[in-house]
């Protein structure tokens, strides 16, 4: 099969594979810009994949007071669970423990509640306020229920509920195979800055990238995933290496939103944009990870996301 | 646009219960003039009183109204009545939806057991506006009530949930309150007597209860939050909400969760 060509570079003509995920968003806000980023950040923190932190989570958009219920600063998170049971339990530790001591901070759903894709409800001020001790007041404010705990510099304020996504999609994701380490890091910085311009959409990984792809199994026993073998240039030569010689080092980005239709843009973006600046930048080629199509309801295939977004 | 229009003061008190624009939608004017409108053994009905004009809209504007009007709008549940003149009392008992709007004063009760809509007076209202009936369970319910004028004692007694803004009020403004807000420029004398959650908040007021306790200055997220949900609706008191503010939390003689915000200095 040929390969495709994009802005000069060789685009391998595969798929990413990508998972149905229990989503969420929420929007901190807090007194000033920065310490609504010192809770979004604290929260989101330790979330780069849900096999091994128990969620997928991010910073989506930094919002200006015009665009938060409260008229503060805020900045909208997204929250990625394997269903909306782990989902909750992630929702509230982060939350718990990491917003709700967070000084000034406040809490809302990032989610429209008329939204059409919204789904199960999950309870989190509602719950949060039993750190209230019986002190906790519930206001109701146009239809929506906040709850009130008395903390110690006033009141964390937090929405009764958020609503979960239908929809949401986890693993999208791009392999930049490049000559140099610093030159085709600047390629994923240069491509996960175009996919995060996509609204409704994370890239869970440190900086957004990842540099230890994986393969499901190992060969040690109970192990559940284990290194990208076939993309790890120091066994290029070995049987089932996927590198060419040129290839010294490859990082990958890591794509969830809450539709199928913000991966595919932001996967879209992130290709054009890395392919663009891969020209001078020594970068090989473009590929995508998947297992087979079995694992994934949803196929990302880079041909399709040559064009420009219509 | 339907419209009622009262030939003259009527000879006693009349009940508009149930008159909204869903109800007499499906009539045509010589069935809603044998509407019962009446309170007395004259059994006045609305053709007595009334000069009627359907259209089937979800519209109904209401002319010449007075003080002897009881009920208007009780029951609404959509669409919007427009009076003109004055009502009696319970205005908009027991509402859902919809708006309700009047250019006048209006009586005691309004908006009683109103559970969501928004009713508007432009002039006074009396006593136990949003308050609750005698041995009822709850006075306004999660409706919106915005008072033009003054309002009597006992705004929002046993107010359940929903918004009252007015410019004034008398005395024990949210007494035996069990949730809600209530913003005014002015109140009266012993705020909060009893109340067991809810919110106050007022430019000015009375002799406060000893059994309110100054929590301090605080700047809380919920009054910015209320602040900006009533911007649109009456932007004065959004900009009281965004003052900065002084606490007094109470009634400590029952709950104690409710609160009373007024401005500092």
């Amino acid at each position: 099969m040929p390969d495709l060509i994009l802005n000069g570079i060789r685009v391998e003509d595969t798929f990413a594979e990508a998972f149905d995920m229990a989503a969420t968003a929420l929007v901190l806000t807090a007194e000033t810009p920065e310490w609504a980023m010192i809770a979004a950040t604290t929260m989101t923190g330790f979330a780069t994949s849900v096999i091994g932190c128990g969620a997928e989570a991010g910073i989506d958009a930094v919002l200006s007071p015009d665009d938060t219920p409260d008229g503060r600063p805020g900045v909208r998170v997204l929250l990625f669970g394997f269903d909306a049971g782990g989902l909750k339990d992630q929702l509230l530790r982060r939350v718990g423990q990491c917003v709700l001591t967070s000084p000034g901070s406040a809490v809302f759903a990032g989610i429209a509640w008329d939204d059409p894709n919204v789904g199960k409800a999950l309870k989190l001020g509602g719950a949060i306020r039993y750190f209230g001790d019986g002190f906790a007041t519930a206001k109701r404010v146009e239809g929506r229920r906040y709850w009130r705990t008395p903390v110690m510099d006033g009141e964390f304020l937090c929405e009764h509920s958020v609503p979960t996504i239908q929809g949401a999609v986890g693993g999208g994701n791009l392999l930049f195979l490049g000559r140099r380490f610093s030159d085709t890091l600047r390629v994923a910085e240069i491509a996960v800055a175009a996919a995060r311009t996509v609204p409704d959409v994370i890239l869970p990984f440190p900086g957004g990238v990842v540099r230890s792809g994986s393969k499901v199994g190992a060969r040690t026993k109970g192990m559940m995933a284990s290194t990208n073998d076939a993309y790890c240039p120091t066994l290029k030569g070995r049987a089932g290496s996927a590198l060419p010689p040129e290839v010294d080092v490859v990082l990958e980005i890591v794509i969830d939103g809450l539709s199928s239709a913000s991966v595919s843009a932001a996967m879209r973006a992130a290709l054009h944009a890395s392919t663009k600046a891969g020209v001078d930048l020594g970068l090989v080629a473009v590929t995508a990870g998947n297992y087979g199509g079995n694992l994934g309801r949803h196929h990302f295939h880079l041909r399709d996301l040559l064009g420009e977004a219509a | 646009m339907s419209i009622l229009t009262l030939r003259e003061a009527p000879p006693e008190r009349l009940d508009l219960d149930g008159l909204t624009p869903a109800a007499l939608a499906g009539l045509s004017e010589a069935e809603a003039a044998r509407l019962p409108v009446g309170t007395s053994r004259r059994g006045l009905t609305l053709g007595d009183c009334f000069a009627i004009s359907l259209d089937g809209s979800d519209e109904l504007r209401i002319v010449g109204a007075t003080e002897r009007l009881d009920r208007v709008g009780a029951g609404l549940s959509a669409g919007r009545i427009v009076v003109e003149g004055d009502v009696g009392q319970r205005l908009g008992a027991g509402m859902t939806g919809g708006t309700l709007t009047v250019s006048g004063s209006a009586g005691p009760f309004a908006g009683t057991a109103a559970k969501g809509g928004t009713i508007r007076i432009a002039g006074n209202a009396g006593e136990s506006a949003g308050g609750a009936l005698h041995g009822a369970e709850a006075g306004l319910d999660g409706a919106t009530l915005m008072i033009g004028g003054t309002a009597g004692e006992r705004l929002g007694d046993r107010m359940r949930a929903g918004l009252i803004v007015v410019k004034a009020a008398g005395a024990h403004v949210g007494s035996r309150m069990i949730a809600g807000t209530i913003v005014a420029e002015a109140i009266g004398d012993h705020p909060g007597y009893g109340m067991r959650r809810g919110t106050l908040v007022a430019a000015r007021h009375g002799a406060l209860l000893p059994t309110f306790v100054e929590t301090g200055r605080q700047d809380l997220v919920v009054l910015k939050l209320l602040a900006t949900s009533i911007q649109a609706l009456v932007p004065e008191a959004a900009a009281l909400l965004r003052a900065p503010m002084r606490r007094y939390g109470g009634d400590l003689a029952t709950l104690g969760k409710g609160e009373l915000f007024t401005p500092v200095g």
